[in-house]
């Protein structure tokens, strides 16, 4: 990847972090862990992959993007932010009375193309975008991010069965990997595992990706795009709670906000990184 | 009597939607492994390119009906409805009511007259649960003629439905050429002033049969079929309550959360009249013939005619 291209998508993916910190601290409450989790591949999504319009967000060939696992809406809607769907000044009062960000995602939300956020229902989802885009014959592409501890869900299974029997090339799923649910490590409260081999059974195509390195993301993507006649599965190694350095792979940063004090060491943290980023 | 035709309204179901197809170029119908059941195989068969078996997964089912509907297809959605209101609930109201999607569910053997299948498979459950969910049309259409209305109803109206559809044969009470069906909007069958009978499904027949043998006995039975019991005509029902002063429903659903509680919640906020509720009690079915299960469950035009009279000389 081109290095200013990089360097940019770094700055990007930071600055969806210190959204993540302010939504989830001025909410007080919220899931600050798997929001930073993920704030690289939707850096990378929304700034360099998705071919989206923040002036016509219902842009009908546009790509689509589903959040299954829509606890992280933090980082998403911080995204979408940043991209122009609308203020920055919304993060403030999420999840608040009358506010535009919802604690999940919802599809009246500018940007957002799905509801979702009870875990399994939004690869489902997913999958009835890319069916209508095959049907269609449209180029659009869908991409859907999930927690590895959804994966427990049956659902997941039921619609990695259907994207592979209707050939849903159209269609990537990321498995958001940090190795941690609410109970605790996903592999103690009943293991998913092994990840790669279960989606390669049902009959997609399966990439592993380092979540945290954009050179890596963007193979992993390309990759992606030239997949015929099969979903993708991209198992994303992350970290929860990656770029605060007390909230790193700790399950208790899973559903937790950030207190006034946390919140501006937090801050400081990122600041920090943006800065060094951006000298 | 002999010259009554007789008909499933899931018949008239995969009929529709074959008979629709060309009328709805985004029309798509989706099914969970039962297209020889709930009907759909004869719009597959006439549109085997819009037509997509999701295989025994209702759960997806849902999920990929409300994906498909967010880029602008209008997909029918097609189990029994012990699957799609029961085993899908969920998926269905946060996937297809929380967006208000346009995702049509068409849900085939409802009730105890699914029959032999006995009681996992009979859905006395799912107009209480779909009422739950706001925004979402409930509709359960009577007969051949009303269930055809009912589908184009649906697909001309703009938001999640869901149409509730029997295994049965059913007499087709209702004339093709005349017969207007108003989405939200219930009809009286007859007229009277002693008490009205608010029947929905096979049960509307059941009252109007009822309504004759009363009337014979001296009794002047009003008869309403409620085919839409989401938006509830709650003008009509509160109209009936005054001028009769006893309403009596008829469902082939569990009296709890079905249309006898969609009235009497209308009715008590109204004018508060008494409201007699025919239908399953809180058990569960089981197997048998569909006829003789309907007579055993007490929902049958001589369970109305007896309940009529016993509600009346309170």
């Amino acid at each position: 990847m081109e290095a200013k291209l990089k360097n940019d998508l770094k700055k990007t993916a930071c600055k969806i972090r210190m959204g993540v910190i302010e939504g989830t601290y001025n909410a007080k409450s919220g899931h600050p862990g798997g929001s930073l989790s993920i704030a690289d591949t939707l850096a990378y999504l929304y700034f360099n992959k998705m071919n989206i319009d923040p002036a016509n967000p219902d842009m009908p060939d546009r790509d689509r993007f589903v959040l299954s696992k829509g606890h992280t809406a933090p980082a998403l809607y911080s995204a979408l932010a940043q991209r122009g769907f609308f203020s920055a000044e919304e993060l403030k009062s999420l999840r608040h009375i009358g506010a535009l960000l919802q604690g999940h995602p919802c599809i009246h939300t500018p940007g957002v193309d799905m509801s979702s956020g009870s875990l399994g229902q939004g690869i489902s989802t997913a999958c009835g975008m890319a069916l209508a885009g095959k049907i269609d014959g449209k180029s659009y592409k869908v991409y859907t991010i999930l927690g590895d501890g959804e994966i427990e869900e049956g659902q997941v299974w039921e619609a990695a069965m259907f994207a592979a029997h209707y050939k849903l090339d159209n269609l990537v799923a990321v498995v958001d990997n940090n190795g941690l649910q609410i109970d605790g490590k996903i592999t103690e409260v009943c293991s998913p595992e092994p990840i790669t081999d279960k989606f390669a059974a049902f009959g997609w195509h399966v990439i592993t990706m380092n979540a945290h390195d954009l050179d890596d993301i963007d193979r992993a993507f390309t990759e992606a795009s030239t997949v015929t006649g099969k979903p993708v599965a991209i198992i994303q190694k992350s970290t929860k709670g990656k770029g605060v350095s007390f909230m790193e792979d700790q399950v208790s940063w899973h559903g937790t906000a950030p207190n006034k004090e946390q919140y501006e060491t937090a801050m400081a943290e990122l600041c920090a990184q943006l800065k060094e980023l951006e000298d | 009597m002999a010259d009554v035709i007789k008909k499933a309204t899931r018949e008239s179901y995969g009929e529709s939607l074959r008979d629709l197809a060309g009328e709805f170029p985004n029309l798509v119908v989706l099914d969970a492994d039962l297209a020889a059941a709930t009907k759909t195989g004869i719009f597959k068969k006439a549109n085997p390119d819009r037509f997509f078996d999701c295989g025994i997964a209702e759960a997806n089912m849902m999920g990929v009906a409300a994906g498909l509907a967010s880029c602008g297809k209008i997909p029918f959605a097609s189990t029994f409805a012990m699957f799609a209101a029961g085993r899908a609930f969920e998926i269905v109201r946060n996937s297809i009511g929380y967006p208000h999607l346009n995702v049509k569910i068409g849900a085939t053997h409802a009730g105890i007259s699914v029959g032999e299948d006995g009681a996992t498979h009979q859905c006395n459950e799912d107009i209480a649960l779909m009422r739950t969910i706001p925004g979402m049309t409930i509709i359960n259409p009577c007969d051949d003629v009303e269930a055809r209305a009912a589908v184009r109803a649906a697909i001309e109206f703009n938001g999640p439905v869901y149409m509730r559809f029997g295994r049965l044969a059913v007499p087709v009470i209702n004339d093709a050429e005349t017969y207007k069906f108003e989405l939200g909007k219930g009809v009286v069958m007859k007229d009277g002033s002693d008490v009205t009978i608010v029947a929905t499904g096979l049960m509307v027949n059941e009252a109007v049969e009822a309504a004759k043998t009363l009337e014979a006995d001296g009794i002047s039975a009003r008869v309403v079929n409620i085919h839409t019991i989401k938006p509830l005509d709650k003008e009509l029902i509160c109209k009936c309550a005054r001028e009769t002063g006893l309403i009596v429903t008829a469902e082939e659903h569990s009296v709890i959360g079905g249309l006898g509680s969609a009235v009497a919640e209308a009715v008590t906020e109204c004018c508060p009249v008494p409201v007699v509720k025919i239908g399953v009690n809180d058990e569960f079915g089981f197997s048998g013939p569909a006829v003789d299960l309907l007579k055993k469950f007490g929902l049958s035009a001589e369970n109305i005619v007896a309940t009529v009279k016993k509600s009346i000389n309170k």
